[in-house]
């Protein structure tokens, strides 16, 4: 294990020099996560081709024949994983939290470089096992992302072939890269933070992904055993997971098992992967309001909590993705009760961000907008989620288009929100020159609005009674008309917002290539990675000198300052108030 | 899902009361200047690596647990007759447990010929834990329990497969610990064998942990 000081140091020893060490077996943090960041924005774009294709499908069922019906299913299955996994969560902790966490706590480096670099060749591996499902016999699994049994491995499901085994096997891999990645965040965290950065001066953004890491090491190992457990049941006949049932007229091999013991297991990792991919996005918003609003950030402390309290309760919740799958319904009463608990953190720290914004000096920029259209899906996402943690309501609205619209709400477009408010906000930092301002706010916009346009319209298909899942309906009675009309209004809104995410590639391209200089701190932003010596950071990230921190993330429009901002780096004024409480353990 | 709740539980109060208590309190707003926070520098990382590690181990043999006790209770469940053999076994891995514990020891007060012969001492008798729970596996499908006869064969396979996985993991740490130790010469000063100490120290404790992990795992084998 290569362990590297974190001292001061004269020069920077063994920096790498070919080209093949500075970028493709690299070492260095930020290299590793614009690596792990285009990875996922690779996988995210497929995923967001296949939901076209079924959208087309779905809006449009007489004029398009693109896809067949198992292809629906696959579509459906391959969007749905993808996005979750391969693109959420690895963009989030392996994108953001590689690049965040050692610049934001004053680090050169992760605590183990070698460990990181080899997480994202084994993340690589992964996607390209998961990818690698669509050209073999049988295409991709079309289990449904959630890959119940017995359906999953059953016969007449679609990719029963290769494609489930590969998509097991890919997630146990994926496993693997996430858990080197995450030993690697938790550790630098605790271990590498500059002189001065105590654990309660850290920016909210490296506390969200600090505590999703947390989650997803204790978590993940859930989806591990329960994909080893379903991979032995597809592959050498074991049942773990299959009971006794009949086949198309004929008894199958396995008998005995339980497959809501698989949805136990499925969901002890299902749900606090929520807030795997929540936590982060929670810290991101927070900074990004503070920066942008010119204000601190409101209840530090209290927002610190939250997380924390968000990140232990996730874990008591899961069996509410389960109320219709027949287990005892006392479980029902528990689960409706942790679920409506959860809700208390979460309430609180969407109220935080609003009062930072009140009386803030607002600047609308670009990663601005992404933050405040955030909290406008937030919100409606998490509104939602209150009617369905219910067990009476949900039980009508499970099955429905209901569900894939809160779900898409608070799960799909929030992060992706955020993820667009952080590559704007830090891309000054990343590549050292700014995007095309009006390109990005006409992203927004569309973005924002054309979201809107899908997923709203889904609650009231749902409300109707609208089943999910369905790869046409045909003409049925209870289905008026006009949701059929609403049904293709939705594709075309679709179709339009993705159209839209390419004016963002397109603002990336330019912009790497004539977009202004953006100078060392284009924001006015006081956290550490806006002060370091060169832009975009070097490997090493802070020349000679670690940085000294010497005061808490937000200082933003202190009265009787001069700027609007005092970076951490800047000593304590004279006159400042004394530090009572750790005055006498420093001596 | 009982134990994993307990399990659950258990993780958060400790994070709680690692953070809640310590740091939490603070008011980071009010305090300028340069604060120091203990642990940061004086625990070297890889010591922290490893307790996170032990943690996701931890979570995932406590998973494969509670379904373990899960499904036992399902009216299918035929329990296997345990080979003897574990029992030796057992004691070969308890044996590498103390062998480490004794090159721990050893690297502590130098003493480079003891480190030497404990810390290879341990490497054996594990490979020869591996190799006897390979024979074990053995003994069972000569006796006829395969891993599709019943889910308690199949549990036994999976747990004990999975433990040994992880041993072999942890012998690729102790080979290098080894190597550099052998590597040393004679006349080492304290200072060179410094270096060795922390990956010694990461070894017994990885192995301890795993040697508590396979007990439990025999008892529940046992107790079924």
């Amino acid at each position: 294990m290569a362990y590297v000081a974190i001292a001061d140091r004269d020069t920077h020893p063994h920096d790498p020099d070919t080209f093949i060490t500075k970028y493709i077996w690299s070492q260095d943090h930020k290299v590793i996560a614009i690596q792990y960041a285009i990875t996922a924005i690779f996988v995210g774009v497929i995923a967001l081709g296949l939901s076209l294709l079924f959208r087309l499908q779905l809006g449009f069922p007489d004029s398009f024949s693109l896809v067949a019906p198992n292809e629906y299913y696959q579509y459906v299955t391959m969007h749905g994983m993808i996005m979750v996994i391969y693109l959420l969560t690895a963009l989030f902790l392996g994108g953001f939290g590689n690049y965040l966490i050692p610049l934001m706590c004053g680090a050169r480096d992760m605590v183990f470089p070698y460990m990181n670099m080899l997480s994202f060749w084994v993340y690589l591996l992964s996607v390209i096992v998961l990818l690698a499902s669509f050209f073999v016999p049988g295409g991709p699994t079309g289990a449904g992302w959630t890959l119940y049994p017995p359906q999953a491995i059953s016969e007449g499901t679609p990719g029963i072939d290769g494609g489930i085994v590969l998509m097991l096997v890919s997630l146990i891999i994926f496993i693997a890269a996430f858990t080197m990645g995450g030993l690697n965040y938790v550790t630098t965290v605790l271990q590498a933070r500059a002189r001065g950065m105590t654990l309660m001066r850290m920016p909210l953004s490296v506390w969200g992904i600090f505590v999703a890491t947390i989650l997803g090491l204790l978590a993940f190992p859930a989806l591990l055993v329960a994909g080893v457990m379903l991979l032995l049941d597809r592959v050498i006949g074991t049942s773990f997971f299959m009971p006794e049932m009949l086949s198309m007229g004929a008894a199958i091999d396995y008998g005995g098992g339980s497959p809501i013991l698989f949805q136990h297991l499925f969901w002890f990792f299902g749900h606090p992967e929520v807030y795997i991919v929540a936590l982060p996005a929670f810290g991101i918003v927070s900074d990004v309001l503070s920066v942008h609003a010119r204000k601190n950030i409101f209840g530090y402390r209290m927002m610190v909590w939250a997380i924390v309290a968000i990140g232990a309760l996730s874990f008591v919740v899961w069996a509410h993705h389960m109320y219709v799958s027949g287990m005892n319904p006392y479980f029902g009463f528990f689960f409706a009760t942790t679920t409506l608990i959860i809700a208390v953190p979460t309430a609180l720290k969407v109220y935080n961000w609003i009062l930072t914004l009140w009386q803030g000096d607002i600047h609308l920029r670009v990663p601005m907008l992404f933050a405040i259209g955030f909290l406008f899906t937030f919100i409606h996402g998490g509104l939602t989620g209150l009617f369905l943690g219910n067990v009476t309501v949900d039980l009508p609205l499970s099955d429905t288009y209901f569900v894939v619209g809160h779900f898409h709400m608070v799960m799909g477009v929030s992060p992706v929100l955020v993820v667009f408010a952080a590559i704007y906000h830090w891309f000054p930092k990343i590549t050292g020159r700014m995007f095309h301002e009006g390109l990005g706010k006409l992203h927004f916009w569309l973005t924002l609005l054309g979201t809107y346009s899908i997923y709203l319209p889904m609650h009231y298909l749902g409300i109707l009674g609208i089943p999910r899942r369905y790869y046409a309906y045909g003409d049925t009675d209870f289905i008026p008309e006009s949701a059929h009309t609403m049904n293709a209004g939705i594709t075309v809104a679709a179709l339009l917002v993705a159209a839209a995410q390419s004016l963002f590639f397109i603002n990336v391209i330019w912009s790497l290539l004539k977009g202004k200089k953006a100078g060392h701190n284009p924001w006015g932003a006081t956290t550490l990675e806006w002060q370091t010596p060169d832009t975009p950071p070097k490997h090493g990230n802070w020349g000679h000198n670690l940085p000294e921190v010497h005061r808490w993330p937000y200082d933003y429009s202190v009265p009787g300052e001069k700027e609007d901002f005092i970076p951490q780096t800047e000593p304590a004024r004279a006159d400042a108030i004394p530090n009572r409480e750790h005055a006498r353990s420093t001596k | 899902m009982n134990i994993s709740l307990l399990f659950a539980a258990l993780t958060v109060a400790i994070l709680v009361w690692c953070f809640l208590l310590q740091h939490l309190k603070a008011k980071p707003w009010l305090e300028q200047g340069i604060i120091e926070e203990g642990g940061t520098t004086k625990v070297p990382a890889p010591r922290v690596g490893l307790w996170v590690f032990l943690a996701v181990v931890t979570s995932l043999f406590g998973l494969f647990t509670t379904v373990y006790n899960m499904r036992s209770g399902f009216p299918d469940w035929r329990p296997l007759q345990d080979p003897g053999l574990l029992w030796f076994n057992t004691g070969l891995l308890v044996l590498g447990s103390i062998a480490l514990q004794r090159a721990r020891g050893a690297s502590r007060r130098e003493n480079l010929d003891s480190l030497r012969l404990n810390l290879t001492a341990g490497g054996a008798l594990t490979i020869a834990f591996l190799i006897g729970q390979l024979v074990a596996w053995r003994q069972l499908t000569d006796a006829g329990y395969f891993v599709t006869t019943n889910p308690a064969d199949a549990f036994f396979y999976i747990l004990t497969g999975l433990h040994g996985l992880h041993m072999l993991g942890g012998l690729w740490f102790l080979a290098q610990a080894c190597l550099s130790a052998w590597g040393k010469p004679k006349t080492s000063t304290v200072m060179e064998i410094a270096n060795v100490r922390l990956r010694v120290e990461l070894c017994s404790v990885y192995w301890h942990y795993l040697l508590l992990i396979w007990l439990l795992l025999f008892g529940l084998f046992l107790s079924t």
